[in-house]
C-alpha cells in the first residue's frame, strides 16, 4: 500500500475522462433533441484516491459511474484506464478489464438470492479463475465481520449484512479501483455510517482508487477529491 | 480457462438446484425420457432376441414351408449337402376326452425336432421347464398346460385325437418356434409324426402346414437355399431367420411406431413445459448475468456457463430418465409381453443414445433459445431493471426445436407417409385443442360480465379472472391437459363403449360356432345330425317320426347308430334310412353346408398376378395367399348384390336341377376393391392344378357379423363341384348346448368346431391388452401435462407471490385466498376435462357412425369422469403447486417489490 502511495503522483492517472459525453433519445414524442445525459465531462483519477461524484437526482452520477465501468457506452469522448481506452475494447475485453481491475457496490446490494453469503463473495473470483477462492472469500468476509454467517443466505440477513457481503464481494479479487453507487442509499443512518467506515478502512489497507457516488454530503466530506455534477456537467471539482 | 468455466458451471448449477430453479425443468426432461425409453427398451430387447435368437425361434437355419406335402427331393439335396433335417406338420383339430373336446393346434414332429433351440417340458402342473430329451413317445402326446383347465385333463390322462387315443405325458413349457401366447387361438399339442396318420386328420380340404427344418454349416445352407429357390411352387417358400416369428416381427413393428408415437406426444408436452420452464429459469438470472458481467465475466463465458450447464441438466436428466425408462419398460412388459413370448435379451445401447438424443432435442431446441438471450443482458441492468428483458416468445425462437421435434416422429414414425400423417394429425389437433381452449376461456371471460356477475365476490370470480388473464398460459394448460385426458378417455370409455355397442348391435342369434372339415361323405350324417340335434330342443313335434322310440332319441342310441354306420363306410352313413323325407327340415338354425375348394388366383383378364406388384398391405396378402371358393345357387340372405346380377335358373339351359349355370364370378365388394377387380372382368383361379376361369358377373356385399359361412368369391352349382371339397357350417349354439360339440367330435373325430365367441373373447383380451400399454405409455402425457401446469405456475410464481402478499396486506385472509386458488385450479381442470370430453366424444361419435356404422350414445361416465378427472386432479395439483405463493410473510414480499 505504501509502495503505491509513494508511486502516486509519478505516475500516469489511474483514470482519465476525456470530453465524455452521453446522449439518448428523448422518450418525449414532441422533442427531436436528443436528452443529454452527461455532456463533456473531463477529469483524472490518481492511483489510490478517493473520489466522491456528488449532485442532485438525475444529475447523471449514475451514468457516469456506469461509464467509468464499461458497463454502457458513451455518445462520445473517452476514458482511460491505466491508459488503455477502454471504449476501444469489445464488450468482452470491457469485461475483463472489470474482471481484473475493478470492484462494484451498489445501492440495492446485488446479491445473487440464490447463493449464500460465501458463494455470493467466490463469484467474482471463480470469474476471474482463482483456483482456489473459498479461503480467499471466507477471510474477507471475516474482515467485514460475517464469517459466522457464511452459510447464510442474503434474505436471511439484515440490509447492513448485505451491503458487508457486498463489500466483501468486490474487495475480494483485490481490485485497483472500487466503484460504488449509493451504497449507503438504503440504510439507515447508523448501519450506513458503520458501512462508510468499512469501506474506508478497506480502502485503506488495499490501496484501492475509490469512487463512490453520493448524495450524501458527510460521506462525500471524507474523500479525497468530489465531483460535482449538474445537469450533466461537472461543476467543480473540490478538494476538501 | 475451460475447466474453471466447467467448474463454475457446475457451481452454479449445484447452487440453482439447491434454490429449487431447475426441478421442472429437470422432471420435464425425466418425463421425457423416460417415456421414450420405456417404450424403446421394449421394443429394443424384442427386437434383440428376433436377432440374437431367431435360428432359436425358427427351431432351425432355414425352414421350407409348403400347404402341400413337400417333395421327397429336399430331404435328398439336404441329406446330399450333409445338413440336418426335420419335419413338423400342423394344423388345427379338435381334442377328445371323456365327455368333453377342445380346439387345439396340433403339430406333428419328427426326430431331431428342434434343430436349433431347446424343447423345455415339464412332468408336472407349473412345474419348472427342462430341455426334452426326444420328441414325444409314439402314443403320447405333450401338452400346453392351459389344457389343464379346459379339458380337466392332467399328466396320464388319456385324450383322443382323430381316431387315435394317446396319453399326455408332459406340458410344454417353451416351444422355441411357437408364436405368442395371444397369438394362438388353441392350446398346443405335440405329437410323434409317426403318430400323425393314425388319427386320420390329414384329410381333404384341412388347411395344413408342411414344414421342413434345415440345419447346418451356412455355406451348405446358402448351397441349399439357392438350390430350392428355383424349385418352388405357388403355395410354398422359404422361411429364414427373417421370417422368424413374422406375427411378433409385425406386432413389433406397429408397437415401434404406435407406441413410439404416443410417447412422443409426451416429449411435446415435455417440451412446452421445458420451453416455458427454462424462460423463467433465465428470466431469473438475468439479474444474476447482469451482476456477473459486472464482476467481469465475458458474453462467451456466460454463453459457455449456460451451455455446460444445459448440457449437463440434459445429460443429467437423460441418464435418471434412462433408469426410469429401464424400469417402466418392466411395466410395459408385464402388460404386453405375453404379445411376443420371447425370452429377452440384455438391451442394446439403442434406448440410452435415442434417451440422450430426445433429452438433448427438447433442452437445446427449447431451453436453450431463451437461456442464449442471456449473454445480451446488459450490465446496466444492476442500475435499472427494466433494462434487458427476454425478448417474447416466438415460434422462430423455437424453430430449430420444432424441427427437431418433426424429425423425431418422422424417425419414430419409420414411415414418411405415416409421419406426415401423424404430424399433421398432431398439428391439427393442437389447432383443434387451442380453438376449443380459446372459445372455453372467452366464454368464461364474458360470463365474468354478465350484470349478475359482476358484483358477486365469490372465489369463483377470482379463479374465472385469474384464468382469463392469462389467456395464453391457459390455453397451453388446458391443451395440455387435454390431450392427456382425452387420450385416456378414448381409450378406457370410448373402447369400451365402442366395443360394447358392436356386440350389442351382432344379431342375438349370430353364428358363435363354425364347423369345417366335413368331408363330402359325411355331409348326409352330419345334416341328420345338426337337423336332430337342432330340432330337438325347438321342434319336437317335428321330430316325432324320427324319434320313433325314446332309446334312439338318446346319445347312446345316436352313437350306436352312426358307429355302425361307420363300420362300412362314413359315406354309406343312411340317414335317409331312418328318416327319408327331410329334404328341407324347418330347423330353428341354419345349418346349411357350404362347400369349399381350395384355390389361388392367379390371373386377372388374363394377366398373371405378380402378388409383388400388388399394391397395399392387404391386397399383397389377399393375392399371395389361397382362398376358399363356394358355390350356391342361392344369394345368402346377409348378401346383397351391389353391381351386375346374381345368376338365376334362367341362365340355365332350362334344366336347373342340372346346375349348368354359365361358368362365373361373385366377388365380394371389399377384396373387389383391394384387387381392382370390376365387373366383367376375368378371374382365373388354379384348383388342385387346373385352371378355372371366368367373369365376374356380381359385387356383393357381404354382412359379415351375423358371422354365418360367407366367401369372398362364390360361383354357381356346375363350375367348381368336380373338385376335391370339404364343407363348412356354422351356427348360434347356446351355453347349455355345448355338449352337443362334444357329441359331434365324437361321431366325427376329423371335424374341427371354431367357437367364434372364444375367438371373441381372445380378441377382447389382446385389444384390453393392448390398450393397456398404450395407455400406461400415455399415463407419461398426464406426468407432460403436470409439468407444465408445474411450468405454468413457475411463470406466475412471483406475480401471484406479490398479488396475494399486496391482498393479505390489505386484509384477505389466506383461507380466502387459498379458496381463490382452488378455484382457478379446479376451473382449469374442469375447461380441460371439458375439452378432453368434448374431443373425445366428437372423435368416438366420428368412429361410431362413420367408421364403424354403429349407433352412437352418449355416455355420461365420460362426462363426469372427463370433468371430475380433471377438477379433482388438477385443481389437488395445482394447490400443491402454488402453497408456496402464502406461506412467505407479506411484509416479507413486500420489502423486495
Amino acid at each position: 500500500m505504501s509502495e503505491i502511495n509513494a508511486q502516486s503522483g509519478l505516475e500516469a492517472p489511474l483514470l482519465e475522462v476525456h470530453s465524455l459525453t452521453k446522449q439518448v433519445a428523448d422518450l418525449n414524442l414532441d422533442s427531436n433533441q436528443p436528452l443529454v445525459i452527461l455532456s463533456d465531462i473531463d477529469f483524472a483519477i490518481q492511483l489510490g484516491e478517493t473520489i466522491a461524484i456528488v449532485g442532485p437526482s438525475g444529475s447523471g452520477k449514475s451514468t457516469l459511474l456506469g461509464l467509468l465501468a464499461g458497463l454502457d457506452t458513451p455518445s462520445a469522448g473517452k476514458v482511460l484506464i491505466e491508459g488503455q481506452d477502454i471504449f476501444s475494447l469489445d464488450e468482452d475485453g470491457r469485461a475483463q478489464l472489470r474482471a481484473e481491475k475493478m470492484g462494484f457496490v451498489f445501492q440495492s446490494f446485488q446479491l445473487l438470492p440464490a447463493f449464500t453469503t460465501l458463494e455470493n463473495v467466490m463469484l467474482p473470483l471463480e470469474i476471474i479463475g482463482v483456483a482456489d477462492p473459498e479461503p480467499i472469500a471466507r477471510g474477507v468476509l471475516e474482515r467485514v465481520g460475517l464469517g459466522k454467517r457464511l452459510q447464510h443466505y442474503p434474505q436471511q440477513l439484515s440490509g447492513g449484512e448485505q451491503q458487508r457481503v457486498a463489500i466483501a464481494r468486490a474487495f475480494a479479487p483485490s481490485p485497483h479501483i472500487l466503484l460504488a453507487d449509493e451504497p449507503t442509499g438504503n440504510l439507515d443512518r447508523q448501519t450506513g455510517q458503520q458501512i462508510i467506515e468499512l469501506l474506508f478502512e478497506l480502502n485503506q489497507e488495499k490501496g484501492t482508487t475509490l469512487i463512490l457516488v453520493t448524495h450524501d454530503m458527510a460521506l462525500a466530506q471524507k474523500c479525497n477529491r468530489s465531483l460535482q455534477l449538474d445537469g450533466g456537467q461537472l461543476q467543480t471539482s473540490v478538494n476538501p | 480457462m475451460k475447466a474453471r468455466i466447467l467448474g463454475l458451471s457446475f457451481r452454479l448449477l449445484r447452487r440453482d438446484w439447491r434454490a429449487g430453479e431447475l426441478r421442472v425443468l429437470f422432471a420435464a426432461i425425466v418425463i421425457a425420457v423416460t417415456c421414450v425409453t420405456s417404450v424403446v427398451f421394449f421394443t429394443d430387447r424384442i427386437a434383440q432376441a428376433l436377432n440374437f435368437q431367431a435360428s432359436e425361434l425358427l427351431a432351425a437355419d432355414l425352414r421350407i414351408a409348403s400347404n402341400q406335402a413337400l417333395d421327397e427331393k429336399y430331404w435328398q439335396e439336404a441329406d446330399r449337402l450333409q445338413l440336418q433335417t426335420a419335419s413338423t406338420i400342423s394344423f388345427r383339430s379338435m381334442l377328445l376326452t371323456g365327455q368333453r373336446s377342445q380346439l387345439a393346434e396340433i403339430k406333428a414332429v419328427s426326430e431331431l425336432y428342434p434343430l436349433r433351440g431347446q424343447l423345455k417340458i415339464s412332468h408336472q402342473a407349473f412345474g419348472a421347464g427342462v430341455p426334452a430329451p426326444s420328441i414325444p413317445e409314439r402314443g403320447k402326446v405333450w401338452v400346453e398346460q392351459r389344457l389343464m383347465s379346459q379339458l380337466g385333463v392332467g399328466i396320464g390322462d388319456e385324450i383322443s385325437l382323430g381316431v387315435r387315443r394317446f396319453i399326455i405325458d408332459a406340458f410344454i413349457q417353451y416351444e422355441p418356434d411357437r408364436s405368442g401366447d395371444l397369438f394362438s387361438i388353441a392350446p398346443r399339442v405335440l405329437l410323434n409324426l409317426n403318430d400323425l396318420a393314425a388319427t386320420q386328420l390329414i384329410q381333404e380340404g384341412s388347411r395344413i402346414q408342411y414344414r421342413l427344418l434345415v440345419a447346418g454349416h451356412k455355406k451348405a445352407i446358402d448351397r441349399y437355399r439357392n438350390w430350392v429357390e428355383p424349385q418352388l411352387q405357388r403355395g410354398q417358400r422359404i422361411e429364414d431367420i427373417k421370417d422368424a416369428r413374422q406375427e411378433v416381427r409385425i406386432a413389433l413393428e406397429r408397437s415401434q411406431q404406435f407406441l413410439g408415437l404416443a410417447a412422443i406426444v409426451s416429449v411435446i408436452l415435455s417440451c412446452v413445459a421445458i420451453a416455458m420452464s427454462a424462460r423463467r429459469y433465465a428470466e431469473r438470472h438475468l439479474n444474476t448475468c447482469a451482476i456477473m458481467r459486472c464482476v467481469g465475466a465475458k458474453q462467451s463465458q456466460i454463453t459457455r456457463i449456460y451451455l455446460i450447464q444445459i448440457i449437463s441438466l440434459g445429460a443429467l436428466g437423460s441418464v435418471v430418465g434412462c433408469l426410469l425408462g429401464y424400469l417402466a419398460h418392466l411395466g410395459l412388459y408385464k402388460l404386453a409381453g405375453n404379445l411376443f413370448m420371447v425370452q429377452l435379451p440384455p438391451s442394446s445401447y439403442w434406448p440410452v443414445i435415442t434417451g440422450v438424443v430426445v433429452g438433448l432435442v427438447g433442452l437445446l431446441g427449447f431451453a436453450l433459445p431463451p437461456l442464449l438471450q442471456l449473454r445480451n443482458v446488459p450490465t446496466l441492468r444492476v442500475f435499472r431493471r427494466e433494462m434487458g428483458t427476454l425478448k417474447p416468445a416466438s415460434l422462430t425462437s423455437y424453430a430449430m426445436g420444432v424441427f427437431a421435434l418433426a424429425l423425431l416422429v418422422l424417425w419414430q414414425a419409420d414411415d414418411i407417409q405415416l409421419g406426415m400423417t401423424v404430424l399433421g394429425g398432431l398439428l391439427l389437433s393442437c389447432l383443434i385443442l387451442a380453438v376449443v381452449a380459446f372459445l372455453m376461456i372467452k366464454l368464461l371471460k364474458w360470463l365474468l360480465q354478465l350484470p349478475q356477475l359482476q358484483h358477486r365476490r365469490g372465489v369463483w370470480r377470482f379463479g374465472i379472472t385469474n384464468i382469463t388473464r392469462r389467456t395464453a398460459l391457459s390455453v397451453t394448460q388446458v391443451m395440455a391437459f387435454g390431450t392427456g385426458i382425452m387420450v385416456l378417455l378414448l381409450l378406457s370409455v370410448v373402447r369400451g363403449d365402442l366395443l360394447d355397442t358392436w356386440q350389442r348391435s351382432l344379431p342375438k342369434d349370430a353364428s358363435n360356432r363354425f364347423v369345417i372339415n366335413i368331408q363330402p361323405d359325411q355331409l348326409d350324417a352330419v345334416n341328420l345330425f345338426f337337423n336332430k340335434s337342432f330340432d330337438e330342443s325347438f321342434n319336437k313335434s317335428f321330430n316325432a317320426g324320427f324319434d320313433e322310440s325314446p332309446d334312439e332319441n338318446s346319445e347312446a342310441g345316436f352313437d350306436k347308430t352312426l358307429n355302425d354306420s361307420e363300420k362300412n363306410s362314413k359315406g354309406d352313413f343312411a340317414a335317409n334310412d331312418v328318416v327319408p323325407q327331410r329334404s328341407a327340415p324347418p330347423v330353428r338354425q341354419d345349418t346349411r353346408l357350404h362347400p369349399m375348394v381350395r384355390a389361388r388366383l392367379i390371373k386377372i383378364n388374363n394377366k398373371s398376378l405378380m402378388v409383388e406388384r400388388v399394391e397395399g398391405d392387404r391386397a399383397q396378402r389377399l393375392a399371395g395367399r389361397e382362398f376358399n371358393l363356394s358355390w350356391a345357387e342361392v344369394l345368402q340372405a346377409d348378401n346383397k348384390i351391389t353391381e351386375g346380377k346374381w345368376w338365376s335358373v334362367d341362365q340355365t339351359n332350362g334344366h336347373s336341377s342340372q346346375q349348368t349355370f354359365p361358368p362365373q364370378w361373385s366377388v365380394e365388394e371389399g377384396i373387389a376393391k383391394a384387387l381392382d377387380i370390376s365387373l366383367g372382368d376375368t378371374l382365373t383361379y388354379q384348383i388342385a392344378g387346373e385352371e378355372v376361369s371366368a367373369p365376374v358377373t356380381s359385387i356383393r356385399t357381404v354382412q359379415w357379423d351375423t358371422f354365418r359361412a360367407n366367401f369372398f368369391v362364390v360361383a354357381p352349382p356346375g363350375v367348381l363341384d368336380h373338385f376335391p371339397a370339404s364343407y363348412i357350417t356354422s351356427f348360434y349354439l347356446a351355453d347349455e348346448q355345448t355338449a352337443l360339440l362334444d357329441r359331434l367330435i365324437r361321431l366325427f373325430p376329423n371335424l374341427t368346431v371354431i367357437d367364434i365367441s372364444a375367438i371373441m373373447t381372445q380378441v377382447r383380451t389382446i385389444i384390453d391388452r393392448v390398450t393397456l400399454t398404450v395407455e400406461y405409455v400415455f399415463i407419461f402425457t398426464l406426468l407432460a401435462g403436470f409439468a407444465v401446469l408445474y411450468a405454468a405456475i413457475q411463470a406466475t410464481q412471483d406475480a401471484r407471490i406479490r398479488e396475494n402478499a399486496i391482498l393479505r396486506a390489505i386484509g384477505a385472509s389466506r383461507k380466502r385466498l387459498y379458496q381463490g386458488l382452488a378455484a382457478e385450479f379446479v376451473l382449469l381442470g374442469l375447461l380441460s376435462g371439458l375439452v378432453a370430453s368434448v374431443c373425445a366424444a366428437a372423435i368416438g361419435y366420428v368412429l361410431a357412425e362413420q367408421v364403424f356404422s354403429l349407433d352412437y350414445h352418449v355416455n355420461i361416465a365420460l362426462w363426469v369422469i372427463g370433468l371430475l378427472g380433471g377438477a379433482v386432479g388438477i385443481g389437488l395439483a395445482g394447490l400443491l403447486g402454488t402453497r408456496q405463493v402464502l406461506s412467505k410473510p407479506p411484509l416479507q414480499v413486500i420489502k423486495t417489490l
